[in-house]
């Protein structure tokens, strides 16, 4: 018993020099080499830092496409879906509320063109995209409110789409953020 | 078929082309034969050199469950300490406090027995010190003794009647710089390059597009949940798991940390016939184990992508399925292939929350990790379905007639025993462990803990009582993941839950690693005309039905309970 407990300790402080060590600082120097070095993709406009490409941010503003409902309201220090159940009735009143706010701000909207990805919470809270669906319902609304021609707001979504994986595997969407940057760049 | 189905189906296929040949690789790397990464034998030597290990020991089985338990015992201490003093160790640049002593003596637990179930949230409660040399350096050496565990009882059947059993530090030493090291590399480079953060850079700032002041947790998390998933840990480096764009950016890091997560549960099933020189056994068991698998994917995939009665009712468009806790780039067909393949094999990591999915996904979930073993945990899967199987040999023997017999050896009273103990371990643990929470909940709403047990649930009802049963459930399978809204960082969920890991982790080691000891020391008996065979189409088929109502007579009341009654509540 003694003999198995001091190869125990001696193994034990082996593997975290090459396990905690050597291995995380192996990659950490490798990832400097990855896009943003290994701290995040950030998006630039206009030389100043205004997101991370890969998290989401809240858009609330009628001129802006709105991503996806967040349970932490964006907070990219503190991740977290909704963890509301399906049958949860204070939870589908939420939902309800989420509809009509849509539907408040985008009049000429029917209900059964809204995709469910722009009424319900994202898993982690910073869903970076939408689908493409929840772009087209807000077309009308982003057009007006920037006094732009729909035409051109719908070819931004276009451009903006990103397609499944070699073409052939998961869904299609589009990064809000990218889509607002774009359409921010357009006015100059 | 649409582009998320075949997503789905080609995820599955590319983990057999990897997970099939990675099995025939160990098989040799345990039996000491030569493969190509033999280059690494010096490091290994060195580490035994430096740990005073003389590998050529030959030890029993109870001396490796000996050496098994001791070094576990020391990780515990070390991991304890570490959490309770958090706050004073170095490399904490988001100036997180230290864990209160019931939320440290959960955690450490929880990644010493590879459950990784977190009271704790990442970003706010672990520092970059605590996760990687506890918690990341508990993924890797959890998953090794596992799969020493697993290698033990291969040894017991590879020869005819031995009491040496190899050496347990080979074993495990071999499980971390022949497989999950390097393996990690691999996927850790992946994943920085895709997108995921490497470097330890501390919280970042910034002012949004419409001019919100933004925090950003980050952190060298690459390497963390490139073992987080190889070792079928499952432990989040942020609070979402690998539902955060972080932990998982894209559809292609996805499937990579699917497969990374299934490869060694399968790879164990097919090391084992090819170590014991029964290919056919193992291509049975593989076999069970995947039409387990389809029996709770295929339902859970069609719940999903049906969507939610309830908001269909409110008009809206669920043309991909129900979206609520999921993420866009993944959607739901991918996210049940997740939930499916996380349940079974334990991992407990997740890429959506499993607290909304539909109420018959959950009770997939549920019967996934009460059922512990399709596929199952790194090493630990295989021998949870041996415990099936020895009952099977058993049941079969009464029917025919015959002293039941398993690959030449009589399964006789003494392995039973130990056999229907651990079987009747998990029914116990869940069904005792989940009525008491409901008493405590029910009857002492105002206990003066973190979380008052009133304000535990975070929805009402049946799916209230599915959060308690899923947590209890998921600790006593190792498997880590949650119903996330349950309030649990408090003294009652620490205590319980910790306890409950610990006895569902070691004791369904030590059972059947026992069993094979004892049938390893009994005479050979070679195979005859009267032997039962185990590699048959016929004996697949009753592990499948043992299997089966086992589980459906331990779980379906408490099973009935939660998610069933949900469902006909949200369809009627």
């Amino acid at each position: 018993m003694k003999k198995y407990l001091i190869q125990s300790i001696r193994l034990t402080v082996v593997l975290i020099i090459l396990l905690c060590v050597a291995y995380p600082l192996f990659v950490a120097f490798a990832g400097g080499f990855a896009k943003g070095k290994g701290g995040g993709e950030k998006v630039l406009r206009n030389g100043k830092v205004v997101g991370y490409a890969l998290l989401g941010q809240s858009f609330t503003k009628p001129q802006y496409f709105w991503g996806r409902p967040s349970a932490v309201n964006y907070n990219a220090a503190g991740s977290a879906g909704s963890n509301k159940g399906p049958s949860n009735a204070e939870y589908l009143a939420v939902v309800q509320g989420r509809v009509d706010t849509l539907l408040k701000y985008n009049p000429s909207l029917k209900k059964t063109d809204i995709p469910a990805d722009m009424v319900t919470a994202s898993g982690s809270g910073l869903d970076p995209d939408i689908s493409v669906d929840g772009a087209i319902i807000q077309i009308k609304r982003v057009a007006a409110y920037r006094k732009l021609d729909e035409r051109t707001v719908a070819k931004l979504i276009v451009e903006n789409t990103q397609h499944p994986f070699l073409g052939m595997f998961g869904p299609s969407k589009v990064n809000v953020l990218a889509l607002n940057v774009a359409l921010d760049d357009l006015k100059k | 078929m649409n582009t998320e189905l075949l997503g789905t189906v080609a995820t599955y296929l590319l983990t057999l082309v990897i997970a099939i040949p990675l099995g025939i690789y160990l098989a040799k790397v345990f039996a000491g034969e030569k493969v190509w990464t033999d280059f690494l034998k010096p490091i290994e030597n060195g580490i035994y050199k430096l740990s005073g290990i003389n590998i050529k020991e030959q030890m029993n089985w109870k001396q490796h469950m000996k050496a098994l338990m001791t070094v576990n015992l020391v990780w515990l201490v070390y991991g304890f300490f570490m959490l309770l003093f958090q706050d004073k160790l170095p490399l904490n640049p988001d100036a997180n406090p230290a864990m209160t002593p019931d939320l440290a003596f959960n955690t450490v637990i929880s990644f010493v027995a590879n459950c990784n179930l977190q009271h704790y949230s990442g970003e706010s409660g672990a520092s970059y010190f605590i996760q990687h040399f506890v918690f990341m350096f508990l993924q890797f050496v959890s998953a090794a003794t596992g799969i020493a565990a697993a290698v033990v009882f291969f040894k017991a059947f590879r020869d005819k009647t031995t009491n040496a059993l190899g050496n347990f530090w080979e074993f495990f030493v071999k499980a971390i710089t022949r497989l999950l090291l390097p393996l990690s590399l691999v996927v850790a480079l992946i994943l920085a390059f895709n997108g995921t953060p490497s470097s330890y850079a501390g919280k970042d700032q910034f002012i949004s597009l419409q001019g919100d002041t933004v925090n950003v947790s980050r952190g060298p998390a690459a390497a963390f949940v490139a073992i987080k998933h190889l070792g079928t840990n499952g432990g989040g480096w942020f609070g979402a798991n690998s539902a955060h764009p972080l932990e998982n950016p894209s559809y292609l890091t996805n499937t990579v940390e699917l497969i990374a997560q299934v490869i060694i549960p399968i790879a164990m099933v097919i090391a084992f016939g090819y170590f014991i020189r029964r290919k056919k056994l193992a291509w049975t068991i593989f076999g069970v184990m995947t039409i387990g698998m389809l029996m709770l994917l295929i339902p859970m995939m069609s719940s999903e992508l049906g969507g939610n009665p309830a908001i269909a009712k409110m008009g809206v468009s669920q043309l991909t399925g129900a979206m609520e806790g999921k993420e866009v780039r993944f959607g739901p067909a991918i996210s049940a292939y997740w939930s499916t393949v996380t349940t079974i094999i334990s991992t407990g990591s997740v890429n959506s929350m499993h607290d909304s999915t539909m109420p018959m996904s959950g009770t997939w979930q549920l019967l996934g990790m009460m059922i512990n073993s399709f596929y199952g945990g790194c090493g630990v899967g295989l021998l949870n379905y041996f415990i099936y199987l020895i009952i099977a040999v058993f049941i079969s023997g009464l029917m025919v007639g015959r002293t039941p017999e398993f690959l030449g050896h009589k399964v006789e009273a003494r392995e039973i025993k130990i056999a229907a103990l651990i079987t009747l371990l998990s029914p116990f643990m869940i069904l005792a462990g989940t009525a008491i929470a409901a008493y405590v909940f029910t009857t002492h709403g105002d206990a003066a803990w973190a979380v008052q047990p009133k304000a535990w649930l975070n929805n009402p009802g049946f799916h209230g009582f599915s959060e308690m049963l899923y947590e209890i459930t998921s600790s006593n399978a190792n498997n880590g993941s949650g119903f996330e809204g349950l309030g649990d960082n408090n003294m009652f969920w620490n205590v319980t839950t910790g306890i409950i890991i610990l006895l569902g982790r070691f004791l369904p080691i030590i059972g059947p690693v026992a069993i094979a000891g004892l049938l390893a020391t009994k005479k050979f008996i070679p195979e005859s005309a009267g032997t039962l065979k185990t590699d048959t189409k016929t004996f697949a088929i009753m592990t499948m039905a043992v299997i089966l109502v086992l589980n459906a007579l331990s779980y379906f009341p408490a099973l009935a309970l939660g998610p069933l009654a949900e469902y006909f509540t949200l369809f009627n």
